[in-house]
């Protein structure tokens, strides 16, 4: 699903690169916990998944595709098979909750019907049913974030990449959040989520990945957030 | 996997395609409400630089026109000395042309190769010309016909061969002046070209005028969407279907610019030509419909492309994908 394969990044005008040498890789199915401190490399380690960066040196593959030869008018293609969700909820304001879901099926050319079908059946996975016509505004952020979920999962993609989706919730609301990601986990979509949120990846108890400093220092299944001696 | 669940999209184009273009009309009603100060500006300017140089495409044309019908008509005059010029003129300073000089000239003249025709004005003839061109003028009272001058009206093969007549005829016994009458309409079409080159370089400076607004316009545009776009990315619109909306509302403000480039031109014509000159200057033969119309569409085109491709330009280095 995913492969780093010895891959480094440096941005220019930052002599430290934001990520060095990291090998690692992830099946398909998988829940990962992308954990390290703040500028240790995480976004840095999601942007390249998501080919808004390129490597410097190594290849990232995901979804059995060579990131470094997908040319530019590729990627728009290979996003549509991912979800991303943030902490930021990323949600159109003056859109309600089903039209701002229904927008991310119009951009890439989904058929009416199909959209009509589609909104209010991941509405309702996420448990936002009968809330399609709300305003994002009206809703609270746990709600919020549901609405992204919903957007990013309504493609019903291979791999949803999660930057600190719980980073603005309170541990009550997000418990929530990570019982629905783990949900879509066992329908097969892999999942990766980037966060700080100790509680959680204790709880949880799933593959933990940590960097420092843009090296990977810990690959563990089953791990919690910090070191365990 | 991932062709399988693309599968079903791929075989229902045109609900797609519809899909598609309900989308991005919505959004290029929204922007350029959203900028309708700028897009109006673009709008404004983009119909000044293509009203002045359809203007200037036009004016062009008249003095071809002009000169096609001027240079058939136009002849090298040879005037003669009349008893007045005697005395004022110092080519004439041995009195008034004689009938034996008039006689040389004529044989000599005939005896050259570039003249096609030659005609004789008498003093009379030139006095009722005279009369008739300037018959609403005070001055065509102070005239008698002994004022006015005999001459040779010379037909050119080719007009451009002036220069052969000049040199055989000015200094000769009882000839006041030699003039090439072309060279009188030369100021004239000097003077339009002049004109034209002027249009064409403040058409120039509306046309950067305009596109820069047009760049601004777009980049403002871009940076107020960056939500929508970003998240467009995301989940994967493809780069030309995020920015043809707005390469969609900068050519929708260009064609608004040309259609009243197009209004200006044909009012102009009918206004300023069709009404005003060509009642007061019967002499000139103006342009017709077919040169303005003929000139239309060009201005429809770059009306249109230009703000296309500036827009298009200006998303490459604002809108990353």
């Amino acid at each position: 699903m995913i492969r780093f394969n010895s891959v480094s990044k440096s941005y220019p005008k930052q002599n430290r690169p934001a990520l060095r040498d990291v090998s690692l890789e992830i099946e398909r199915g998988e829940f990962v916990f992308l954990v390290g401190s703040s500028g240790s490399g995480k976004s840095t380690f999601l942007r390249l998944i998501l080919r808004e960066e390129r490597a410097s040196h190594g290849q990232v593959h995901v979804l059995g595709k060579d990131l470094a030869r997908l040319s530019n008018w590729k990627v728009p293609h290979m996003r549509r098979q991912l979800g991303t969700v943030f902490q930021d909820f990323r949600l159109l304001v003056n859109k309600t909750v089903g039209e701002n879901v229904a927008f991310a099926l119009e951009v890439i050319g989904k058929s009416r019907g199909q959209i009509r079908k589609t909104v209010p059946e991941v509405l309702d996975l996420v448990g936002l049913g009968g809330k399609e016509d709300r305003m994002p505004g009206e809703l609270s952020g746990g709600e919020q974030q549901r609405v992204a979920i919903a957007r990013a999962f309504a493609n019903r993609p291979m791999l949803l990449i999660a930057d600190e989706p719980t980073g603005n919730l309170d541990p009550q609301t997000s418990v929530g959040i990570m019982k629905l990601l783990d949900r879509i986990n066992r329908t097969g979509t892999t999942v990766v989520m980037a966060t700080h949120d100790q509680q959680i990846v204790d709880q949880m108890r799933k593959r933990v990945i940590e960097l420092e400093t843009g090296r990977l220092v810990r690959d563990q299944s089953r791990g919690v957030y910090g070191y365990q001696h | 996997m991932a062709g399988a669940r693309a599968g079903p999209l791929s075989k229902l184009p045109h609900r797609k395609d519809a899909m598609r273009a309900q989308f991005v009309l919505s959004e290029i009603g929204v922007g350029l409400r959203r900028n309708l100060t700028m897009t109006f500006a673009v709008i404004v300017s983009v119909a000044l630089s293509l009203a002045l140089a359809g203007g200037s495409l036009l004016a062009r044309e008249q003095v071809s026109t002009m000169k096609g019908y001027w240079y058939d008509k136009v002849q090298v005059s040879i005037y003669l000395c009349n008893k007045n010029d005697a005395s004022s003129d110092a080519n004439c300073a041995k009195g008034p042309v004689t009938q034996q000089q008039k006689r040389e000239i004529k044989a000599d003249l005939d005896k050259l190769d570039v003249v096609e025709k030659v005609y004789y004005e008498s003093a009379d003839e030139a006095y009722k010309h005279y009369k008739e061109q300037f018959k609403d003028s005070p001055l065509a009272d102070s005239l008698t016909p002994d004022q006015m001058q005999e001459s040779y009206r010379v037909k050119l093969k080719d007009p451009t061969k002036y220069q052969v007549l000049q040199t055989a005829f000015s200094g000769r016994q009882g000839v006041q002046e030699v003039q090439d009458q072309r060279s009188l309409l030369e100021n004239l079409f000097n003077l339009l070209n002049g004109m034209n080159i002027a249009a064409l370089c403040v058409m120039a400076l509306m046309l950067v005028v305009a596109l820069l607004l047009i760049v601004n316009t777009v980049r403002v545009s871009a940076f107020s969407r960056r939500r929508e776009t970003g998240i467009m990315r995301l989940v994967g619109a493809s780069s030309f279907y995020i920015q043809l909306p707005f390469i969609l509302e900068a050519a929708l403000a260009g064609l608004i610019g040309a259609g009243f480039a197009c209004v200006l031109l044909v009012g102009g014509k009918y206004f300023l030509i069709n009404n005003w000159l060509q009642q007061k200057i019967v002499l000139i033969n103006f342009i017709g419909w077919d040169a303005v119309i003929k000139v239309l569409p060009f201005i429809i085109a770059v009306g249109v492309l230009m703000p296309a491709v500036a827009a298009f330009i200006t998303l490459r280095k604002y809108l990353k994908v």
